[in-house]
């Protein structure tokens, strides 16, 4: 039998809904399997830690055709939030936590959350636009110490 | 199918170890099988979680995600993998004899 995987650590790098899910499900599940976890929000995924943003994330409902319906529906005013609730609703159903319980809980299971420094930097963010779960704002060399030995999952 | 003894009774388990029949379960086991999992001294929190596990499976059928404890098993989800590190609802079903929770959450 192949050795059980120890550690992963996943960037999380989108800042829409269906980008941002699939990480944090990764990570949560990781610990619910006992494996350590590190998450690293880079780009739009910082939002995800965004105090301000992070309960406001939505569906792409443009130039996403996954969802089956027209681009030009898609970009009607309101369409993106009427379709990011609707979503809500589904996972709630299915006990998937909304965006910022998600994340408090996952960091609660004892994983550890950085930030990306260029990402950061470029959008002009200190430390105290995070949620207070965010452990530190790191460069891309010190995520791959952090990450060393285990997996990495860029989403 | 695998057996182990428990407590001096044999019972079936599945490859991971998991009970297949949780009607074979006694209390007396719980503490042997957390010492093979490494969970060391079952404390009243851990029996707290287990008794927990065993009510949600005969009123469910099944063991709760990690969410669902943490919500409403008394036991916060810190504190939930402080007493199971390993992954709370995997031991915690393993220690309380009940199949493993197949939740994503």
């Amino acid at each position: 039998m192949p050795d059980a995987i120890e550690k992963v650590s996943i960037i999380v790098s989108k800042g829409s809904l269906e980008g941002v899910y699939p990480g944090l499900i990764m990570a949560n599940g990781a610990r619910a399997e006992g494996i350590e976890a590190n998450l690293f929000f880079t780009f739009f995924g910082l939002d995800v830690i965004h105090k301000e943003r992070h309960d406001h994330i939505k569906l792409a409902t443009v130039g996403n055709p996954g969802l089956h319906f027209a681009t030009l529906l898609g970009g009607l005013p309101g369409v993106s939030s009427v379709m990011t609730t609707y979503m809500a609703r589904k996972m709630e159903k299915l006990d998937i936590p909304p965006i910022p319980e998600f994340v408090e809980m996952i960091a609660d299971t004892g994983a550890a959350l950085y930030a990306c420094k260029a990402s950061v930097d470029l959008f002009g963010l200190d430390k105290g636009d995070f949620i207070p779960q965010v452990c530190d704002i790191i460069t891309v060399g010190e995520f791959y110490e952090k990450a060393a030995g285990g997996e990495i999952i860029f989403t | 199918m695998p057996t182990k003894s428990y407590d001096g009774v044999d019972v079936s388990v599945d490859e991971q170890g998991f009970f297949t029949d949780p009607s074979q379960w006694r209390e007396p086991m719980a503490s042997e099988i957390a010492a093979e999992e490494g969970v060391g001294e079952l404390t009243d929190r851990h029996w707290q979680v287990i008794k927990f596990m065993r009510h949600e499976y005969e009123e469910k059928g099944s063991g709760p995600s990690v969410r669902a404890l943490g919500k409403t098993s008394g036991v916060s989800i810190k504190e939930l993998y402080q007493l199971f590190p390993k992954g709370p609802a995997k031991l915690a079903a393993k220690i309380a004899g009940i199949p493993k929770p197949r939740g994503c959450i």
